[in-house]
């Protein structure tokens, strides 16, 4: 039977993932090292996994409010108040949702239609542009450039809107490049969001990871811009939590109100084991001053400094990356594109990496290596890599 | 090199151990935390991820050495995994404090034993825990027997045998620590 003609031609053209060939190449390697893993490598912390099992033995199994549950609501609202600066109303400004890629999802869908255009800073995580094309917008890439560490330039994103533009993903700390937003930016970003009146969709997933002395700023908290802004955010990295699938969408109740109907058809309600896995979470961050994720990030932090380092002695360039848990370093000097890179790297070495363009055409000429990796596996694998850049 | 309370009075440790605290730097806490994880790391490695020079690792982990902060380099081995034979029992003892000296007295002459590996003043029912260890329950036995129990200011022990372990020093021994995230993901 020839199904074509019963696929959404939009779907049917958005191409497959650019990381699912190396997924599927190196799973069938039984010894490979894997830089390319977009999860912490830390097991949710026990006594989070204990909540979620003594409210499951508790009878909780039920579905809860579309929203959440109020009591997660409120802990997230006291979190992002107390930690970010940006305050939400947990009855009309927050929901609950299967991760933060539903709420992305179902945020441009609330505001995506056909002809709208959403701009997404390029390179960036692989889900905003199908999402948009999804909805029926069209996604209009921003490039940014490793001599800015890949933030967003404000003049880029005044170039990039027309009459058309509805609003600005902006994922920082960013996922590949490990890019970060500085205030000044974000001051500046605010500027052409405020004279050209577009929403901005701020996924801040990765907002506990900033190194370097530098805490993250949250564009709801620019003075004026929490009327323009959603803010996404989740447990996955902060909680090490990604196989719970919880995550939050914030923002003006006008808008929420639209997110919720979405959601609530569609989804009706995330797990409640997850949620309440997330409420102990929470709450024990505030009790406890977030000594967990303070020892999550040192962690990181160190195996950042290696990995940076190594890759600088290898004579390739790096950025330094101030926040998220990858590097992008250069491969230029190779004369390999990044696609035959990471392709070469992996048969060769069994080290799994992926290309940069599998985030966007920016991508090209870089790598991106994540350091969510034991200490003794990230030496394993610089040694691999320096061997297989000698042997070049 | 010092084992654990080896040859130093509480009194001692607990004095450098208030003394430490006050002047531990930031530097100093991570290669702790480093160290504690794998003291097999090179100094160039330590000094990159601690963002710190390697003069400055070099003389931060010379410095704690001095301080006793580090008192030795030891791997965590599970002898269950190995062909040595050797018992090991917490002894619960209870003491006669000494005139002017406490505990700390009954405690040297307890944790001079080569028999004893550890030996810790507790709150609750007894005062002092002993982990004791030897090649053959025979040997232990006459160990509590003979050395332990006719120390005059011990009034009485209780020997718990150590049946298996588990986790020490945090290290679960029999974890399942397989990777189980997708090897590659977004």
């Amino acid at each position: 039977m020839n199904y074509e003609k019963y696929i959404n031609p939009t779907v049917a053209a958005v191409p497959p993932s650019g990381i699912r060939r190396f997924f599927d190449l190196a799973s069938t390697m039984k010894d490979a090292i894997s830089l390319g893993v977009g999860e912490p490598d830390f097991v949710t912390p026990y006594h989070i996994r204990d909540a979620a099992v003594n409210s499951l033995l508790d009878g909780g199994t039920q579905y809860t409010a579309n929203r959440g549950l109020p009591e997660l609501r409120r802990e997230i609202a006291w979190y992002l108040e107390h930690r970010f600066g940006t305050p939400y109303n947990p009855d009309k400004e927050i929901v609950v949702t299967v991760g933060a890629s539903e709420a992305i999802d179902v945020v441009l869908r609330v505001i995506t239609g056909p002809g709208d255009e959403v701009l997404i800073p390029d390179p960036s995580y692989v889900s905003y542009s199908p999402s948009v094309l999804f909805a029926g917008g069209t996604p209009v890439p921003v490039k940014t450039r490793v001599e800015n560490g890949f933030a967003l330039e404000a003049d880029a994103v005044r170039a990039a809107i027309t009459d058309h533009t509805k609003a600005l993903i902006l994922p920082y700390p960013n996922n590949p490049t490990g890019g970060i937003m500085k205030r000044r930016e974000l001051e500046e970003l605010a500027k052409v969001v405020r004279e050209k009146q577009i929403l901005v969709i701020s996924d801040e997933i990765y907002a506990e990871l900033t190194y370097g002395g530098l805490q993250h700023e949250s564009f709801a908290s620019i003075p004026g811009m929490w009327d323009y802004t959603v803010t996404i955010n989740g447990f996955s990295k902060a909680f090490a939590m990604t196989g719970w699938r919880i995550g939050y969408a914030c923002g003006p109740a006008e808008i929420m109100d639209m997110v919720n109907k979405i959601h609530q058809y569609a989804i009706l309600c995330a797990p409640r084991m997850s949620q309440q896995a997330a409420v102990e979470a929470l709450r024990t961050g505030r009790e406890k001053d977030y000594e967990d994720i303070r020892k999550m990030r040192d962690s990181y932090d160190r195996r950042r400094r290696l990995l940076v380092g190594a890759f600088r002695e290898m004579g390739l360039d790096c950025f330094e990356p101030l926040g998220a848990f990858y590097i992008f370093p250069s491969i230029a000097k190779t004369g390999l594109s990044s696609e035959a890179f990471c392709s070469a790297l992996l048969q060769e070495k069994h080290i799994a990496t992926v290309p940069g363009t599998a985030f966007g055409a920016s991508g090209e000429g870089h790598i991106r290596c994540s350091y969510a990796t034991g200490i003794d596996k990230l030496n394993l694998a610089v040694k691999g890599i320096k061997a297989f850049l000698e042997s070049r | 090199m010092l084992t654990y309370g080896g040859g130093v009075s509480g009194r001692d440790l607990q004095a450098r151990g208030a003394n430490c605290s006050m002047h531990m730097t930031k530097l100093e806490m991570d290669l702790l935390e480093l160290l504690q994880e794998d003291c097999r790391i090179s100094l160039e490695k330590l000094a990159v991820m601690t963002g710190s020079t390697i003069e400055e690792t070099a003389e931060a982990i010379d410095s704690m050495e001095k301080r006793h902060v580090i008192l030795r380099y030891a791997p965590t081995i599970n002898w269950d995994l190995t062909d040595r034979e050797r018992v090991e029992a917490m002894i619960e003892v209870r003491v006669t404090p000494q005139r002017d000296m406490g505990f700390d007295a009954v405690a040297k002459r307890i944790y001079r034993f080569e028999e004893v590996k550890s030996v810790y003043l507790m709150s609750g029912s007894y005062d002092l825990l002993v982990l004791v260890e030897a090649p053959t329950l025979k040997q232990l036995a006459l160990f509590v027997s003979q050395k332990l129990s006719t120390l005059e200011m011990v009034t009485g022990t209780a020997t718990s045998f150590v049946l298996k372990r588990y986790k020490e020093e945090g290290v679960i021994f029999e974890d399942d620590q397989t990777d189980r995230r997708l090897v590659v993901s977004p």
